[in-house]
């Protein structure tokens, strides 16, 4: 189990040096607008652009810029400084906006499990029962629909200020709340709004895991020895039909906390990694979006990593091959 | 073996069918035998012939919406097949177990083998966990399983395919049950390893008195350890034989030309091996009257009523389903060299 560890962690630093490498010649090499440029305002002269370029090492070849901007994500974690924020790093900036990110990901990710798991099974159990059949139909339609129409209509039925039946906090309300009670409540639209979809998918997923799992033969032997249907579904059943499940809410989690929430965060003005990516694409501030890009794939890589870890765990096979 | 003559198990007119899109499926159809105390019963056939549904049917585990079971079961004066699903069960695994043939699937892989023999045991009675650990030390040990302990702690993966099947039959037998019902327990072993399995059922079987279902395609098993044999065919039994009856003195076409397709190391090698000509029957469309007609050489014209279950060969414990005398039986079984098949290759 150790050397599994070990393999995967070693596997993992070499991944994350390989995506830092890969989006530094996205953002360096590959045609982007000038840095220098960029900074030095309208109207400057070139000779204040080249004056900048110098001192931002701009004019060092590709290797040693690349060597610089690792050693500085290494030994500081320093993922440069915005351009359009008084030269703010740009890892401040993201530590700043991440409490907001992580409430709304592990919240959504919390709601979108409870809901999931039991209709997914229940689902399962009655195969193509009345109930199978809405909550399948139920669980396309959410798929289907994009976050940001979601989130619309979701203020427009329930936020306290323009909704139909005004019962929860509307847009901005993350920022105005400055009780953890009053964060919660702000959240709870982004976060059903933001788990609607997953639950939807997850939903169908764990529903044919568990349809699979349910034919499988050693539910037979279950049932042969004489065990109650309740104990055969969970024990027997849902074990095996959750185990792939954690892949999926590794990898999503990790996408979510990377910024993948950005349509959310930017329906309800949340101050969070996906919105702050959203208004750096917007100014064209390049050194953000790159800290930002890799922030995320640091994130991605290290839940992947807990996810082999777990997997290991939950399914004795993997710990021995 | 105990007082023979005692009938555990009194199946009658049992019939399975399953709903399908493509119509209705009738995997038994009308089968009647009985398990007598302590003797091991072999019921022979091809895949499909509906014997493990049968058996699955008795205890319940085909049971769901689109299953017809009827018939009769009777089992310590109950009928299995009108018993509710709790009291059903509450025998399962307790005074009727089963295993299974592929042991590496029919154990869940993410438990251990002390786990999951831990929950037969508890499954069925209020036992502390460290007396039913010790519990099945001992059942793990009975099966012939060295290192028992140890070996408690150990995932399905790690035991060997006859390692598995012995862990399986511990687990079938933690509630010393009445009745086993092992389906095709060695198909999926090496020749060595179904050996011993075999002996081992056998010695278990003196061991503890229970009487044994082996259900099986193939007739050496049968040979190896049946009292008394069931050969089925299309949902139903053909033949019902004690079995050294069925290998000297087979009655039904359909068992001549099984025991013509063994291969025997003893005679010499055919340049084709023998077989039953055709397939058998859908169990969506069944032939009228008997249902080996379409593949029997020797079918004539009073075929086409299906013969009744019923003795026939002057043994009244040897029943058949065919219209053919006994004396006629006796000449058309014999093709060259004064072997049995269903006819000349």
């Amino acid at each position: 189990m150790l050397r599994y560890i070990a393999r995967r962690l070693l596997w993992a630093v070499a991944l994350l040096f390989i995506v830092t490498a890969v989006i530094f010649v996205i953002f360096n090499v590959l045609p982007t607008a000038d840095p220098a440029q960029l900074r030095a305002g309208r109207g400057a002269s070139v000779e204040q652009i080249e004056a900048i370029r110098e001192s931002l090492g701009l004019n060092d070849p590709i290797h040693v810029r690349f060597a610089r901007y690792v050693e500085g994500v290494v030994t500081e974690f320093d993922l440069g400084r915005s351009i359009f924020q008084n030269n703010a790093p740009v890892r401040d900036i993201i530590f700043d906006r991440l409490p907001a990110t992580i409430m709304l990901t592990v919240g959504a990710a919390i709601l979108w499990l409870a809901v999931a798991i039991p209709v997914g099974v229940i689902s399962a159990v009655r195969r193509r029962s009345l109930l199978d059949r809405t909550t399948m139909i139920t669980t396309l339609t959410l798929i289907s629909a994009p976050v940001f129409w979601l989130g619309l209509v979701a203020l427009y039925l329930f936020a306290q200020d323009v909704g139909v039946i005004k019962i929860f906090p509307g847009i901005g309300a993350y920022s105005e709340a400055d009780t953890f009670l009053g964060k919660v409540g702000a959240m709870i639209l982004p976060w059903i709004v933001l788990a609607s979809a997953t639950a939807a998918i997850y939903a169908r997923y764990i529903r044919s895991q568990m349809i699979e799992v349910m034919g499988e033969d050693y539910i037979r032997t279950a049932r042969a020895k004489g065990a109650p249907e309740g104990v055969v579904v969970r024990r027997h059943g849902l074990r095996s039909a959750l185990t792939p499940v954690v892949t999926l809410l590794g990898v999503d989690i990790g996408t979510l906390l990377a910024g993948n929430a950005i349509l959310t965060e930017t329906v309800f003005n949340i101050p969070g990694v996906g919105g702050e990516l959203a208004s750096a694409i917007g100014q064209s501030d390049y050194e953000l979006i790159q800290g930002i890009v890799l922030f995320g794939a640091f994130f991605i890589v290290i839940f992947s990593l807990i996810v082999d870890v777990l997997y290991a765990y939950l399914d004795p096979r993997v710990r021995y091959s | 073996m105990s007082a023979p003559g005692t009938e555990l198990l009194s199946v009658s007119g049992l019939e399975v069918t399953f709903r399908t899109d493509a119509g209705e499926l009738r995997a038994v159809d009308g089968l009647s035998f009985d398990l007598r105390r302590g003797e091991i019963l072999g019921i022979v056939g091809e895949s499909g012939s509906g014997k493990s549904v049968a058996s699955l049917s008795i205890l319940g585990l085909t049971r769901g919406p689109d299953t017809v079971i009827s018939g009769r079961a009777e089992f310590d004066g109950r009928d299995l097949i009108a018993l509710g699903e709790e009291e059903l069960r509450e025998l399962r695994g307790n005074r009727i177990s089963m295993i299974f043939q592929d042991p590496l699937s029919s154990l869940h892989p993410f438990y251990t083998i002390g786990r999951q023999l831990i929950e037969a045991i508890q499954v069925h009675r209020s036992a502390r966990k460290a007396d039913a650990a010790a519990r099945a030390v001992e059942l793990l040990e009975m099966v012939g399983i060295p290192d028992a302990r140890r070996r408690l702690d150990e995932y399905p993966h790690e035991f060997s395919g006859g390692m598995r099947q012995r862990a399986m039959i511990a687990m079938a037998l933690a509630n010393e049950p009445d009745i086993l019902i092992a389906d095709e327990p060695t198909t999926a072993l090496d020749v060595t390893t179904q050996a011993q399995i075999l002996g081992l059922i056998k010695d278990l079987r003196e061991q503890l008195g229970m009487a044994v279902i082996m259900i099986t395609h193939d007739l050496g098993v049968v040979a190896e350890v049946a009292d008394r044999v069931l050969v089925m065919y299309a949902g139903r039994a053909v033949e019902s034989a004690p079995v050294d009856a069925l290998f000297y003195d087979p009655q039904h076409p359909y068992t001549w030309g099984l025991l013509g397709s063994v291969t025997r190391m003893d005679r010499p090698r055919a340049a084709k091996l023998a077989q039953i000509k055709g397939q058998p029957p859908s169990p969506l469309a069944l032939p009228a009257g008997c249902k080996f007609r379409p593949r029997c050489p020797h079918a004539f014209d009073r075929c086409a009523v299906e013969p009744p279950l019923e003795p026939r060969s002057g043994d009244s414990a040897h029943a058949d389903r065919c219209w053919l005398g006994p004396d006629e039986k006796r000449a058309k079984r014999v093709v060259e060299g004064g072997e049995i098949g269903l006819e000349a290759a």
